[in-house]
């Protein structure tokens, strides 16, 4: 059974999607007990995969047995594994958050888990058609997810997403069609060899690498690309919202480092500047627009979704200084970026529901009326901005070294305006949280003036309510999310050295 | 000389990849273009059948037979692409489905399907 751990980790979530649909034929309300158990094993699968990878190295798996280079392989390496495990800790905070906050729909728990198949096996897949099956299936989980709110403003948001989100995957589809044109192979592995034969310089591995590359980025809602994401993050309940923003986008950029690393290579980026620049410059664009238009936002949420943009942007322009430490940098604000920007979510769920507030304008003076909550949100804030401690510093402060490190001057000044473009928009929030009169009254009050007020009162899209309570449960998560902000930051020697066991090939 | 012969050649020997570029050029006007939803999708359909044909005709050799195994031997068209696109197929289908559910549900909640009123409604 342990020689089948990677395969177990894609098919036990895909198996537990399928049981909360059986299980409705009998009640309507078992799907988060289902999804509970699954993710509990889902962990336990991780925790031995970390043991076996820390041990014996770099894991490979030849799915049905077939000869790897023309059956699909499973990789894991330090890289993946990192990922492995942020998706099964991030699914089991969102289901302790979702367990009171809802939705309860056994097909809820149908779509989270199969949109923990596609995660899972986008990261450890090493084959690079697999990836695109397992991009479309995180993509359908992801647009039902946004649809699962209950406003019809989630179901335009879904579909918008969906378009979006398809054309992107085709385009990554089309590249891969270019990259078996040049190579004749689709192992990852084989490929990144062939590539080398082939000649980097060659119109079909360029073309091969804008596709797919660029297919990546609209997943990753980089700038010009980011269209989908604001509203599907805003239009979503509380638990998809932090649920998405946390992983789908995380793991597709993932996908693109693993691309960049593993089948194009570092002598790629280096045989072909032009590449590595456009990947820079959209990243550079990415970071100062993402950070403009999160701070022209009046809408907390839709802040926060612009503040993604920007943010992986910079973990893009990190993976593509692709010196060691700068990778290790990217890796880190990847974690990091998923675990404050899914606790973000999930307090300013907490926040509208104890107070109302969705606005920059409602959240003014919120901090004294849910002291734990907006304590925790100011918390992430500040990590996200890069305060030391806080595990968003370690992070910028690698991706900095490495870009000084190669002499990439344009990427240094773009990420030290990035850190003051991102203390713009948080220094703000935290200004009104805690300095600043309330323009809410307490509990059913009708407010009193102000323009404001008008704007909070309404029930915003996407959210029911009626169900305005905060369970016990979901402020542990979001007081989790904040401890582990700073926490992490000292597990990440022990993940330098993971990564650095397992990179050097990849970084050569 | 020779060069002009070759993309004399050329232009009459690949209409498979004009259609590819075609399809996929329509299928990407009609999806941005279009302020109908359900032609989006539509759009967006077309959009991935150029990817469809465009593998295809990767795996075509002149003179080749299908990849069943014979006496013969011989050359055989490559089968890897048909696999790749009988899944991809599969994954656009499972797309269009949930695409129209969607659109069933807009529908039914703003009573449009132009894309300039939904904004309308939408930002209301």
């Amino acid at each position: 059974m342990i020689d089948h751990l990677p395969v177990l980790l894609v098919v036990l979530p895909i198996v537990g999607a399928a049981v909360p649909l059986v299980a409705s034929l009998y009640t309507d309300r078992a799907g988060w007990t289902i999804a509970l158990v699954t993710m509990l094993g889902h962990a336990a699968l991780a925790g031995l995969l970390a043991r076996e990878v820390r041990t014996g190295g770099v894991l490979s798996y030849a799915v049905g047995g077939f000869t790897i280079p023309y059956g699909i392989e499973l990789v894991v390496d330090g890289l993946s594994l990192v990922v492995v495990l942020l998706i099964s800790a991030i699914t089991l905070g969102v289901l302790a958050y979702a367990r009171h906050a809802g939705p309860h729909e056994n097909t809820f728990y149908s779509q989270l888990l199969l949109l923990v198949t596609g995660l899972t096996g986008m990261t450890v897949t090493g084959d690079v058609f697999n990836l695109y099956v397992f991009l479309e299936i995180t993509g359908l989980a992801a647009y039902g997810l946004v649809a699962s709110g209950r406003e019809a403003s989630a179901a335009v948001a879904a579909l918008k997403y969906l378009i979006v989100g398809t054309v992107g995957a085709s385009l990554y589809l089309l590249g891969v069609g270019y990259a078996l044109a040049a190579t004749g192979t689709l192992n990852m592995a084989d490929m990144s060899e062939k590539l080398a034969a082939v000649g980097y310089d060659s119109t079909l591995v360029l073309t091969a690498f804008g596709l797919m590359v660029g297919g990546l980025t609209v997943k990753v809602a980089l700038f010009p690309l980011h269209t989908w994401q604001p509203d599907a993050y805003a239009n979503s309940p509380d638990s998809v919202s932090a649920f998405i923003s946390a992983l789908v986008s995380t793991v597709s950029a993932y996908a693109l480092a693993r691309l960049l690393f593993s089948v194009f290579t570092v002598e790629f980026l280096t045989a072909v500047p032009a590449a590595r620049w456009a990947l820079i410059a959209v990243a550079s664009v990415s970071i100062v627009a993402g950070s403009a238009l999160a701070v022209s936002q009046s809408s907390v949420q839709r802040m926060l979704a612009y503040s993604s943009v920007s943010q992986f942007g910079l973990v893009i322009a990190g993976f593509t200084v692709a010196t060691p430490i700068a990778v290790v940098g990217a890796t880190v604000h990847l974690v990091g970026h998923a675990v404050m920007k899914g606790g973000l979510f999930a307090a300013s769920g907490i926040i509208e529901r104890e107070t109302g507030a969705t606005t920059l304008g409602g959240y003014a003076g919120m901090g004294s009326r849910t002291p734990l909550a907006a304590g925790a949100f100011a918390i992430l804030a500040l990590g996200m901005v890069g305060v030391p401690p806080a595990i968003g510093f370690v992070g910028k402060w690698y991706i900095l070294v490495g870009a000084i490190e190669t002499e990439m001057w344009p990427v240094v000044a773009v990420l030290l305006a990035s850190t003051l473009l991102t203390l713009a928009y948080f220094a703000r929030l935290g200004e009104r949280l805690y300095f600043a009169e309330p323009t809410i009254r307490e509990e059913g009050a009708v407010a009193d003036g102000g323009e404001a007020v008008t704007d909070d009162l309404r029930p915003p899209p996407g959210r029911d309510p009626s169900n305005a309570s905060v369970s016990t449960g979901m402020l542990v998560v979001v007081v989790v999310a904040a401890v582990l902000a700073v926490a992490l930051t000292a597990a990440v020697p022990a993940l330098e050295q993971l990564l650095t066991e397992t990179l050097p090939p990849l970084l050569q | 000389m020779t060069v002009d012969v070759l993309q004399l050649d050329l232009l009459t020997s690949r209409y498979n990849y004009y259609a590819v570029v075609l399809l996929l050029g329509i299928g990407l006007y009609t999806l941005i273009e279009s302020p109908d939803l359900v032609k989006k999708v539509i759009g967006m359909n077309i959009f991935q059948t150029g990817i469809f044909l465009f593998f295809i005709t990767l795996a075509y050799r002149t003179g080749a037979s299908p990849p069943v195994v014979t006496d013969g031997g011989g050359p055989y068209v490559s089968p890897l692409p048909h696999v790749l696109i009988l899944t991809a197929i599969v994954v656009g289908v499972s797309l269009t489905a949930v695409a129209l559910a969607l659109i069933v549900r807009i529908y039914s909640e703003y009573g449009t399907l132009d894309e300039d009123t939904l904004e309308e409604l939408y930002y209301d």
